[in-house]
């Protein structure tokens, strides 16, 4: 434990995206991911980087733009309000093929919503995130280490991909300490050549654009971009497997959700129901192979999640709705307790919906 | 073995201050730890409080629904949490601030009056340091080598003379009665 550290959930985010050799954040304060922006705002000046608080989360999103465009590791941070507001931007990054870290720690909504702690951002995470065909990679933090080492690896397959990679955390993720190491970064090299760095009068001009009116190019376009996504689909899906060895009822879920679900698990155990819990630590690409497997020996399933019932729908697609799938669920910033996820659980053996 | 502990009170109290020592406390020995804080609008003049849990097992949910140990330092907060704590538990009151008695008899109360305590020995903002070392002492886990060590931890660097008010009065704490 000698090298760990005391960190919150924002802080460890923030350091982690530091040693990941990002030199550049641009935000706007929104509760409850502020310390994300305080940490940068102390940090940069020291490392010679670039903190800025923008006029608007708009103006944020679109200097993210600008930055990568150059080649350089760029981020930004805000909550689920924030989030919509540089949809627009998020888009743009899609249709310009640009690498970018953007971080949102939700919050309950819609609208201005409230402040406590929500997973209601998945439809938009995993399916988009505005207008135009486009994916973000989208990760899922269920720890403090996790928010740093998924800053990383989000970094690392922006770069490699050349696309968005979100982290999709919540308020407690963001608030809470835990003992945290900083990773230490290997220092890797992904192809930049497309960046606009001046071209010394020895080279063509890059051009960074999200604007195409034929539709033939538009369309080659997508269809490439498309290609690039089914990559990541085989390729980069991460899960965590507790307890599925013997597991007869399946859970899903996700960061803080999935660290209850644990809680519950172990007490669903000791009344002898043997469940277990697939945890996607991405979001997208979700990790279908993982669900379609345990369709085959699990008879029943059940989603916890802090929202209406989102990520539920991707379950029942990577099962091909083989099984019942059960929605366990608390939303506008209320977290379940071991206990209600537990009677969730006793609810499934009882099979309700079988 | 796990402890869950939690901490409440009115902003301004130094309840995320406690917490934060109580984890540090925890991590230096070796143990798996969260802290969690209430935050937002609650901060200031409201209500706060946080979660520690501290075990021999990687936490689960870093969420304390059902405290082993509480500590409370203002009414709305027993009366909002007395119920939650599990049977054979503890609940640390400050007795200055908080008139009524524990209603359950099925946990340890431990009555400090730490907001009086603090005032008349010069550390004024202290009680909740107080109220930590009383609860450390009956808990038994007051070992003053890892009590000194978690608290440089997190005494601020720019006021290195608070480490001793800080264990002034987490010394009270621990000799009261």
């Amino acid at each position: 434990m000698a090298d760990k550290v005391l960190m919150k959930g924002n802080e460890a985010i923030a350091e982690a995206a530091i040693m990941a050799g990002c030199r550049h954040y641009f935000g706007y304060p929104i509760t409850p991911q502020t310390e994300v922006a305080a940490y940068m705002a102390k940090r940069m000046p020291k490392i010679g980087g670039v903190f800025l608080q923008a006029e608007s989360e708009i103006a944020a999103i679109n200097m993210v733009y600008g930055v990568s465009s150059t080649g350089h590791r760029v981020m930004t941070s805000s909550s689920s309000p924030g989030i919509s507001l540089k949809s627009e931007g998020l888009s743009y990054l899609a249709g310009a093929d640009l690498p970018a870290l953007v971080v949102n720690v939700q919050r309950g909504g819609p609208g201005l919503g409230g402040i406590q702690p929500s997973q209601s951002d998945y439809f938009q995470a995993t399916k988009g995130g505005g207008h135009g065909d486009f994916r973000m990679i989208v990760l899922a933090p269920a720890s403090v280490q996790e928010m740093a080492d998924l800053t990383v690896k989000g970094f690392d397959l922006a770069d490699e991909y050349r696309m968005t990679a979100m982290i999709l955390a919540d308020g407690t993720m963001g608030q809470m300490m835990e003992p945290v190491e900083i990773p230490k970064i290997e220092k890797k090299e992904f192809d930049k050549s497309w960046a606009v760095t001046g071209t010394g009068m020895g080279r063509k001009h890059n051009i960074v654009n999200s604007l195409s009116l034929a539709p033939a190019e538009l369309e080659r376009q997508n269809f490439e971009r498309f290609q690039r996504y089914g990559r990541i689909q085989e390729k980069e899906a991460m899960w965590e497997e507790y307890r599925m060895e013997d597991a007869e009822y399946c859970l899903v879920a996700f960061g803080i959700a999935a660290r209850v679900t644990k809680a519950a698990i172990d007490e669903a155990r000791k009344k002898g129901i043997r469940a277990g819990m697939i945890r996607p630590i991405t979001l997208w690409p979700f990790p279908e192979k993982a669900l379609a497997a345990a369709a085959e020996k699990c008879v029943s399933f059940a989603t916890v999640e802090l929202n209406m019932g989102q990520m539920i729908d991707d379950v029942r697609l990577a099962i091909s709705c083989k099984r019942p799938v059960k929605l366990i669920h608390r939303a506008g910033g209320i977290i379940p307790s071991p206990e209600e996820v537990l009677r969730g659980i006793e609810n499934m053996e009882g099979g309700a919906e079988k | 073995m796990t402890t869950r502990f939690l901490i409440a009170g009115f902003g301004g109290q130094g309840i995320l201050f406690a917490g934060k020592f109580l984890v540090n406390k925890g991590m230096m020995e070796g143990k798996q730890v969260t802290w969690l804080p209430s935050y937002g609008p609650e901060m200031r003049g409201g209500t706060a409080n946080c979660s520690v849990v501290i075990g021999d097992e990687p936490v689960s949910s870093p969420i304390v629904d059902h405290p082993d140990v509480l500590m409370v330092m203002n009414l709305p907060s027993l009366d909002k949490y007395e119920d939650a704590v599990n049977p054979g538990g503890w609940i640390f009151v400050d007795s200055t601030l908080i008139e009524r008695k524990v209603r359950r008899q099925d946990v340890h109360a431990v009555y400090v009056p730490a907001t009086r305590m603090a005032g008349e020995n010069g550390v004024t903002t202290l009680a909740n340091m107080i109220l930590s070392g009383a609860m450390l002492a009956r808990l038994g886990q007051y070992e003053p080598e890892n009590v000194e060590a978690a608290l440089k931890k997190v005494v601020s660097v720019k006021h290195p003379e608070m480490y001793d008010f800080n264990r002034k009065a987490l010394e009270m704490g621990r000799n009261f009665e």
